[in-house]
């Protein structure tokens, strides 16, 4: 029996993006957290600390997300942890999360002109120090609309977490269109959904680039 | 850990694994090659259109880019024969892959389109070139040189992200390796060697268009 197209499917559909923007958040943040750490390594003072997170770089970004996540997926199980698959897509992504801001952020960091890295450094600063106080601040002005155009992109990637089993907002359409029968109203409510989380985010970060990229440079 | 590592199963099947991956390349270099097509008309119907063609360029290049590629190719499989044109997975994956990558391709190639200096456009119409010739023989080749290297990694992005249409059964490298993990349970063991041979399609993509770039473009270096 073909079930008809109600509003309680609507309203799964709408639930499930709850899972979709949790997802999201868990990944930002660890990406965030190794991407800082990455970006610190390739810019790193030491040449096997840059050369090691060039290659973590090349490697998360030279091979496809699903194959991440699934390595994750099925590799965790291997060492005798069952992980389920909201764990195992918010591993992938914050891994891959890392790598991209990891690159972003590096870009960030050497756009900072030269003077600043000599000046801090004759006036005698602690790489902590210079760090902190002079060089992060500014590449922060610089990151932030490459970093909010990020989010765009981790927003569309949680739906890969559909592959593996998790029921966010991709997999809650499957759901709901094996048992309508409706593909293109479900599928076109759930792209729907999709642009209006990601669409304002790529307005703002064009917003911000036009902003900052005409003040600071 | 008491797990043994089985690579036997996996090389057993490495021709059909290889037939995957040709696959891949065969998927991903025809969606390249059209899916610069689509980005070169629609650049130049944003930047040169009459509004309503600017307008529509504009919701198709922000619809895409902004919704995940596997519900575009869900819309694209089990949507379009609801409206009476079948298409079998290969294909489907294709005119997603190409619709997909053309959206992304067509903000490049009108970020190149702008970098060309407007008086050089002047002086081709004033020397009573028509504008399609103007565009053709003057615009585009400078422009995509500019923005080579931008385009080329979205194209590599895009053999990466092929491997989604696996979600369709089309029988890419991605479609192979699921198959190959129902049959013989070495999850692990098969995707990394099925990740490893991705990272050398995407180093190999690298320096073929690196080697296109030489043939292509380098001539023009010369000239200056």
């Amino acid at each position: 029996m073909i079930r008809q197209f109600t509003s309680a499917e609507f309203m799964f559909l709408l639930m499930a993006v709850r899972w979709t923007l949790l997802l999201s958040a868990i990944a930002f943040v660890g990406g965030a957290l190794g991407g800082v750490l990455v970006a610190l390594a390739r810019t790193a003072p030491y040449a096997w600390l840059r050369a090691t997170a060039g290659t973590y770089i090349q490697i998360f970004q030279g091979t496809p997300l699903l194959m991440q996540l699934f390595l994750v997926f099925f590799g965790a199980n291997l060492f005798g942890a069952a992980v389920d698959p909201l764990t195992a897509a918010a591993i992938g992504l914050t891994l891959n999360g890392a790598a991209f801001l990891g690159e972003i952020w590096r870009g960030c960091i050497q756009a900072i002109p030269k003077g600043q890295w000599e000046a801090s450094t004759a006036l005698g600063l602690h790489y902590v120090t210079r760090m902190k106080e002079i060089i992060l601040p500014q590449a922060a002005k610089i990151a932030v609309a490459p970093t909010v155009g990020f989010l765009v992109l981790l927003v569309k990637s949680t739906s890969l977490a559909s592959i593996i089993g998790f029921v966010e907002l991709t997999r809650a359409g499957q759901i709901v269109n094996n048992a309508t029968f409706r593909p293109f109203l479900v599928f076109g409510i759930v792209a729907a959904i999709y642009f209006v989380l990601c669409w304002p985010l790529s307005l703002y970060s064009r917003h911000l680039e036009k902003k900052f990229g005409t003040v600071s440079r | 850990m008491t797990y043994v590592f089985q690579f036997g199963e996996v090389f057993n099947a490495w021709p059909e694994l290889l037939m995957g991956a040709l696959l891949t390349i065969r998927l991903s270099a025809m969606a390249m090659v059209l899916g610069l097509i689509v980005a070169i008309a629609c650049a130049l119907g944003k930047t040169a259109g009459p509004r309503p063609v600017r307008w529509l360029v504009d919701v198709y290049v922000e619809v895409i880019r902004n919704t995940p590629f596997l519900v575009q190719i869900f819309l694209i499989f089990f949507g379009l024969p609801r409206m009476g044109l079948r298409l079998d997975a290969n294909e489907a994956a294709l005119l997603a892959m190409v619709v997909n990558v053309g959206a992304y391709a067509t903000e490049i190639v009108r970020a190149g389109i702008e970098t060309i200096h407007k008086g050089q456009i002047e002086a081709g119409l004033a020397l009573g070139l028509k504008p399609l010739q103007v565009f053709k023989n003057i615009v585009i080749f400078p422009a995509l040189k500019a923005i080579y290297p931008a385009l080329t990694s979205q194209f590599i992005l895009l053999m990466l992200t092929s491997s989604v249409v696996s979600a369709i059964s089309a029988e890419e490298l991605t479609a192979i390796a699921n198959n190959l993990q129902a049959q013989t349970f070495r999850s692990f063991e098969i995707y990394i060697v099925v990740t490893a041979m991705y990272l050398a399609m995407s180093l190999m993509f690298a320096a073929a268009f690196e080697l296109i770039y030489r043939v292509v473009f380098a001539r023009s270096d010369a000239a200056r």
